[in-house]
């Protein structure tokens, strides 16, 4: 019994855990997650490959805002189609 | 220059945690308020307490740990996690100030979780006990995050400790003073900041974990947080400006 209320227990933080930091890096914009995980990969191939290193300066500094810009452009289409 | 670009990457490394916090804080203390002034101030407390118990303990169990990890993956991770979480509180940011997404209203909040209150049956204290609990928790948690990672990243894991030490202490002076005029905080532009300076370390750092070469190293940063908030600006007068054509229109 107490083996059992343990592992409830041991489950629900686990979970709560879990949820945590779904809501922290995706909640309502998985756009965001994916977006960041491809221009992470991206830079890493750059900075893998001599030549095309320092591309790497740029490419992460305006990856991230046309990221943020693509999110909000997606945002603001969504709000006007629910409210047409 | 390399003690400005130590002053200026500190500067901003205060300001972020300090501002992150603030407003996590205030979002924390109008669920506290709204608790404490309906049902019971003891039952409030009582949550606060333990909920800071429970996030002195994270902090302990997960501080230590981080020293361990290698500095390059945790550059890289802290980096990733900076960026995703910087851009969804600069999208919200960006969407509330032009209009998109209702502003964030501490009142609204306050006047709901009094309702919440009043309409509930059972055991008012346990349940006030629980509403203060998890305001504070998972606020907190947030702060947690913010400080352990944007302090480790930089190595100034102590001082990022004491900024949001300062900062919650200040909440909660002001709380004390201002208690249910929290929506007279400017929410949205603190966001606003913290969502720049967030992405700014997320750049640095994940550029950092990926051995990119950084032009002037720690300069970076102040650099890149006045080109993001260039960048917002923009975007924001943009947004402005199409939607009052449109209305003309």
């Amino acid at each position: 019994m107490a083996q059992d209320n343990q592992h409830s227990w041991a489950v629900r933080m686990l979970r709560g855990f879990g949820m945590f930091w779904w809501d922290f890096l995706i909640g309502d914009t998985p756009e965001l997650f994916v977006s960041t995980v491809v221009l992470i990969g991206i830079v890493a191939a750059l900075s893998l490959a001599g030549h095309w290193r320092w591309a790497s300066v740029i490419v992460l500094p305006l990856g991230a805002a046309l990221m943020l810009l693509g999110s909000v452009l997606k945002a603001i289409k969504a709000k006007k189609a629910s409210s047409s | 220059m390399i003690a400005t670009a130590f002053h200026s990457s500190n500067l901003v490394l205060v300001s972020a945690v300090f501002l992150a916090c603030a407003v996590e804080m205030v979002e924390a203390l109008t669920i506290v308020v709204a608790v404490g002034s309906t049902r019971s101030w003891k039952s409030a407390f009582e949550g606060v307490a333990v909920a800071v118990l429970a996030l002195g303990a994270l902090v302990a169990v997960f501080g230590p740990a981080l020293v361990h990890v290698p500095l390059t993956t945790l550059r890289l991770v802290v980096g990733g996690v900076l960026l995703i979480f910087g851009l969804q509180w600069l999208r919200k940011a960006i969407l509330r100030s032009t209009g998109y997404k209702a502003k964030h209203d501490e009142d609204a909040i306050f006047a709901e979780t009094v309702a919440e209150l009043n309409s509930a049956t059972g055991d008012r204290d346990r349940l006030a006990f629980v509403m203060s609990f998890k305001g504070v928790f998972l606020e907190g948690l947030e702060v947690v995050v913010t400080v352990l990672t944007l302090g480790a990243s930089s190595h100034e894991l102590g001082l990022a400790t004491i900024t949001a030490a300062v900062a919650l202490t200040l909440v909660a002076i002001v709380g004390a003073i201002v208690a249910k005029q929290l929506s007279g905080v400017p929410e949205n532009a603190m966001k606003m900041a913290v969502g720049i300076m967030l992405v700014s370390y997320g750049t640095f750092w994940t550029g950092e974990g990926l051995k990119v070469s950084w032009p002037g190293n720690d300069v970076m940063i102040p650099v890149f947080v006045v080109l993001y908030a260039l960048f917002v600006w923009v975007v924001v007068a943009s947004l402005k400006t199409g939607e009052m054509k449109a209305e003309v229109a």
